[in-house]
C-alpha cells in the first residue's frame, strides 16, 4: 500500500491511463494537433473527427444527443453560461430564479452577480437529510421565475436530488431548469431522453479526465436559448467561442466512454467499501453521518466526530488525503455552508470528514483507515474538555461560552 | 495548510496533558472558546503560597494549532509568578510556533485562557 491514500476523490480525480494516453496523442507534430476548425485540409479534419468521437462519447453517457453538447473549460464555466445565459436571453420574461443554498460556489456566486445585476434570486432551505421538500420548491415558483438551478448530487454529502421530479414540476410551470452534474456524471444513471432537465453542467476532472474541461448540455426539443457569455469566432454553434482543445475534449470523451462501460461495475465495488468503512467506525460513540445515507452515491462517507476538531483530525491523518467541512480549513473561518444548511449545529460542523472513494480505492486502504481514525479520534477526545464534558454528563448547550 | 515544525511537535507530543480540581483554592481554571466556533481551551494552574505557578494542565479542543498553543503556553508559565505570566503576550505565542495569518486567533485565545486562569485563582483568594 502506498502512502498517502488518497480519499477525495470529490475534489479532483488522477487521469485514468487510458484516457491520458489518448490526450498525448493530440499534441505533438506526429499526432492530431489540427485545430478542429481548420476546413481546409487533414490536420483539421482528423482533429474534428476526434472532437466529434468525443461528443458522442459524452452524449452517450447521458443519452442525449451529440449536438445537445457544448464544449466548455469545466463544470464552473458550464454552470456559468447556464444560469447567466439564460437569465439575460429571458430577462424580458422575468428576473427571477430559484436555487438551493447547498449548491456549489460556481452556481451561488453566479447569482450572486445576476443579483447584483437587477435579478431576484430565491435560495431554498433543504432538509435535514440533503434533499429538497418538493412543496417548498413549488411554493418557490413565482409568474416571473425563468429559472431554476439544483444540483444532482451534492459535492460535500453526496446526497442526490431528485431531479425528474423537480424538472416535471419546473415544466408545468414552463421554468427552464438546470441541473449541475458535475459530481453525478458517471455515478448515476442519467438519462436525457426521460429526464425534464434543459440544461446540465459536467466536468472531466471529477470522473478521471483531465481538469480545465468540461461540457453544457443545451436541451434541442423543447429547445432551450442561451446568450453567449464567451465571444470570438462562432464556436459551439455561437455559444461559446475558442479554438477547441483537441486533446481535453480527447480526454474528456474517453473518460466518459471509460464511465459507461465501467459506471455499474464500479458503483458496486465503491459501495462495498463505503459500507466497509462506516461498518467499521458507527459503533464508535458519538459519530454521525451528515446528509441521507440511502439517498447517495456510492463513494462519499460524510461523518462527524463529535468532540474532536476537523482540521485537528485532518492532521493526525497525515498519511491520507480526506477534506473537513470545519472552518480551519477555509480562510472565512465559517464551518461548511452545506453541513449548516442541513441543520448540523456548528459544533458537529465543525468535527466533519468528508471521505470520497474513488477508482483505485482498495480494501487494504480502507481498513488503514478505520484502524487510524478510531486510534487517532480517541487520542483527540483525551485531549478535548468538550469530551472531558460530556463524560460527565454536562450538557455542552447548557454552558455560558465565552465567544470570541 | 503546511503545519511549522513546532506545531507538529506540540500536536503529536502535547505537554501537560489534564486535568486539576476544578474547586481546589490553589487552583485557577480558564475555559475560553466556544465549540460553535471550532476552539475550546481549558487551562488550569497549581499556585504555591510564594504565587509560583508550580504546575499547568490543559486540554483543547480545535485545530492542531490551538492545541500547539496551549500545550506551549503550559510550558512557559510552569515556575513563572502570576504576575510574569499575565505579561505573556499572544504574539510571542504566534512568534514561536511560526503560526500563519489565520491561525493568529489560537494564540489570542491561549493568552485569554491564562488571564482567565490568573482571574479565578485570584477570585477565589478573596
Ligand atoms: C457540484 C460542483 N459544481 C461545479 C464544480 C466546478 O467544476 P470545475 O472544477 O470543472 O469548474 C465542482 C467541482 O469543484 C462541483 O463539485
Amino acid at each position: 500500500m502506498k502512502l498517502p491514500i488518497y480519499f477525495d476523490y470529490s475534489a479532483t480525480t488522477p487521469v485514468d491511463e487510458r484516457v491520458a494516453e489518448k490526450m498525448c496523442r493530440c499534441l505533438t507534430l506526429d499526432g492530431v494537433f489540427g485545430n478542429p476548425a481548420s476546413r481546409s485540409h487533414p490536420f483539421g479534419w482528423e482533429a474534428e473527427k476526434l472532437a466529434d468521437e468525443a461528443r458522442q462519447h459524452v452524449a452517450a453517457l447521458i443519452n442525449a444527443d451529440p449536438r445537445e453538447i457544448v464544449w466548455t473549460s469545466g463544470a464552473t464555466e458550464s454552470d456559468n453560461l447556464a444560469i447567466k445565459g439564460v437569465a439575460h436571453f429571458y430577462h424580458k420574461r422575468g428576473k427571477h430564479i430559484i436555487t438551493v443554498k447547498t449548491e456549489h460556489k460556481a452556481v451561488l456566486d453566479t447569482c450572486r452577480q445576476l443579483e447584483r445585476e437587477g435579478y431576484e434570486v430565491t435560495y431554498l432551505d433543504v432538509e435535514s437529510n440533503g434533499l429538497l421538500d418538493l412543496d417548498k420548491f413549488r411554493d418557490a415558483l413565482r409568474d416571473d421565475t425563468i429559472l431554476a438551478s439544483v444540483m444532482h448530487v451534492n459535492n460535500e454529502i453526496g446526497v442526490i436530488q431528485d431531479i425528474a421530479a423537480i424538472g416535471q414540476i419546473c415544466r408545468e410551470n414552463k421554468v427552464i431548469f438546470h441541473v449541475d452534474g458535475a459530481q453525478s456524471a458517471g455515478k448515476v444513471e442519467i438519462d436525457m431522453q426521460s429526464l425534464p432537465v434543459d440544461l446540465m453542467s459536467f466536468s472531466a476532472h471529477k470522473i478521471y479526465g483531465p481538469k480545465g474541461m468540461g461540457a453544457l448540455y443545451v436541451r434541442r426539443k423543447p429547445r432551450v436559448r442561451l446568450e453567449a457569455q464567451m465571444h470570438g469566432g462562432g464556436h459551439e454553434r455561437g455559444l461559446r467561442s475558442g479554438t477547441l482543445a483537441t486533446h481535453q475534449i480527447v480526454g474528456m470523451g474517453e473518460a466518459f466512454r471509460i464511465a459507461k462501460e465501467e459506471m455499474a461495475a464500479e458503483n458496486a465495488r465503491l459501495l462495498a467499501l463505503r459500507n466497509r468503512l462506516w461498518n467499521g467506525l458507527k459503533d464508535m460513540e458519538e459519530v454521525y453521518v451528515n446528509g441521507d445515507l440511502e439517498q447517495r452515491i456510492a463513494g462519499n462517507l460524510n461523518i462527524s466526530f463529535n468532540f474532536v476538531e476537523g482540521e485537528s483530525l485532518m492532521m493526525a491523518l497525515k498519511d491520507m488525503a480526506v477534506s473537513s467541512g470545519s472552518a480551519c480549513t477555509s480562510a472565512s473561518l465559517e464551518p461548511s455552508y452545506v453541513l449548516r444548511a442541513i441543520g448540523r449545529p456548528d459544533e458537529l460542523a465543525h468535527s466533519s470528514l468528508r471521505f470520497t472513494l474513488g477508482r483505485y480505492t482498495t480494501e487494504e486502504e480502507i481498513d488503514f483507515v478505520i484502524s487510524k481514525l478510531r486510534e487517532q479520534v480517541k487520542r483527540l477526545r483525551d485531549l478535548s474538555p468538550l469530551w472531558d464534558m460530556y463524560k460527565a454528563g454536562i450538557d455542552l448547550n447548557s454552558v455560558q461560552w465565552a465567544a470570541h | 495548510m503546511a503545519y511549522s515544525d513546532k506545531v507538529i511537535d506540540h500536536y503529536e507530543n502535547p505537554r501537560n496533558v489534564g486535568q486539576m480540581d476544578d474547586a481546589a483554592k490553589n487552583v485557577g481554571t480558564g475555559m475560553v472558546g466556544a465549540p460553535a466556533c471550532g476552539d475550546v481551551m481549558r487551562l488550569q494552574i497549581e499556585v504555591g503560597d510564594d504565587g509560583v505557578i508550580k504546575d499547568a494542565k490543559f486540554k483543547t479542543y480545535g485545530c492542531g494549532s490551538a492545541i500547539a498553543s496551549s500545550s506551549l503556553l503550559t510550558e512557559w508559565v510552569k515556575g513563572k509568578t502570576l504576575e510574569e505570566a499575565q505579561q505573556i503576550k499572544n504574539t510571542d505565542i504566534a512568534e514561536e510556533l511560526a503560526l500563519p495569518p489565520v491561525k493568529v486567533h489560537c494564540s489570542v485565545l491561549a493568552e485569554d485562557a491564562i488571564k482567565a486562569a490568573i482571574e479565578d485563582f485570584s477570585s477565589k483568594q478573596g
